[in-house]
């Protein structure tokens, strides 16, 4: 076991520099620390003007996603000993604006999010009177597994198709948007399928996988989004043989 | 519909300077994956060749005997021998890949329960053996 590793971190600050480098820190190597204690370590130790995102630390918030050797990792979940000799790279996640070193702006995430509707539908509320909409747990082991996500965007930032079209909704999305249609108290399928059905949505996909292997939550969105192009071509084809609409 | 970055940027007060990596042409060899994928898409050339081939034969056989006697010995010859062993065998490769994805976009449930990936695969290679057997009973047939 080493007593130290190095850490390439990429640093862009905006104010001096007009494309990241690489800044090389040597911390201490313990068993026990995942790369966010590497980088907390930097920050509190050695060099405090290192920004990055991070609250968690247990794979639930899903802020500290960077890529880890090329890889996008949660760095609290990313061991600094599966790692070694080092030095071991930690970059931003691919394909976002950087803000600051490791720091990415996901305005353009939120806003997709926003446009695939997730949240339940309903074609009318009942009252609240009524009592709230029951779900069997069948019902809930239909969606649940697309529920786990937690916006972490490992999935985009190794989705190459993400990074040659940036207008693609993207993985976690649709996922989110089946996670929806899934669900046996949502009614609105019809009304999220016009959405990614348009040209920025599942049909962009070419199904290299990628996103499925990075995901830290086993959501599978690429397993979402060709489930969504089979309802969307089922869909098409009753569109043609029944063209009186029988949605 | 992506953000564009443009052509003179300029300073927004306030406003983050963000850094955008350009994606390069060569992304595809940056990892194992992304260049198995990009390989993959490319064979299907391939498949592309054998339909080709078959809509010639076609065409063969609708001009009588003859023109389909030519195409056959057209077909004897090394080039396309080797072209064809080698179109074949992509094409045997994308179909067991295209079977073996089948379970991520279907799913079945079953009286509540999910149907195992296994089942629905098995499923598709029963109808593949199937299929195949029923063309081979027609051929030789006499």
């Amino acid at each position: 076991m080493p007593s130290t590793v190095a850490l390439a971190v990429a640093r862009y600050r905006p104010e001096r520099e007009s494309e990241p480098t690489l800044q090389t820190y040597e911390i201490p190597f313990r068993k026990d620390w995942v790369v966010l204690d590497a980088l907390n370590h930097v920050k509190d130790e050695l060099d405090g003007s290192l920004s990055f995102r991070w609250s968690c630390r247990m794979g639930v918030c899903g802020s500290c996603g960077m890529k880890v050797n090329g890889t996008p990792k949660l760095t609290c979940a990313t061991f600094l000993s599966d790692y070694l000799p080092g030095p071991i790279r930690v970059e931003p996640l691919d394909y976002f604006p950087v803000v600051r070193d490791l720091v990415v702006d996901l305005t353009d995430f939120v806003r997709k999010l926003q446009q695939v509707k997730p949240w339940i539908i309903r074609k009318e509320e009942k009252p609240l009177s009524e009592g709230e909409y029951l779900q069997t747990p069948d019902q809930l082991d239909a969606y649940k597994q697309f529920s786990m996500c937690i916006n972490c965007l490992l999935c985009y930032s190794a989705c190459p198709i993400y990074g040659l079209e940036p207008g693609f909704i993207g993985p976690a999305a649709i996922a989110l948007a089946q996670r929806y249609n899934m669900d046996s108290r949502d009614q609105g399928a019809a009304e999220r399928l016009k959405i990614v059905s348009e040209h920025d949505g599942i049909w962009q996909c070419t199904f290299v996988g990628e996103c499925t292997k990075v995901c830290p939550k086993h959501v599978d969105p690429a397993g979402a989004i060709q489930q969504y192009k089979l309802t969307g071509a089922t869909e098409w084809v009753k569109s043609l043989l029944l063209p009186w609409g029988a949605r | 519909m992506g953000r564009q970055v443009s052509a003179e940027p300029h300073y927004t007060l306030y406003h983050p300077r963000w850094y955008r990596r350009p994606v390069s042409v060569w992304w595809w060899l940056q990892n194992r994956a992304y260049t198995g994928f990009v390989l993959r898409e490319l064979t299907s050339v391939f498949v592309a060749f054998f339909a080709l081939v078959y809509l010639w034969q076609l065409r063969a056989l609708v001009h009588g005997p003859d023109a389909y006697g030519q195409f056959l010995a057209r077909m004897r010859s090394p080039l396309f021998l080797t072209l064809n062993t080698v179109a074949f065998l992509f094409v045997l490769v994308h179909s067991i890949t295209w079977f073996n994805l089948t379970p991520k976009a279907m799913v079945l449930r079953l009286s509540g329960k999910r149907v195992p990936d296994w089942v629905i695969l098995g499923l598709h290679y029963a109808a593949w053996l199937v299929l195949s057997a029923a063309v081979v009973f027609v051929l030789l047939r006499r």
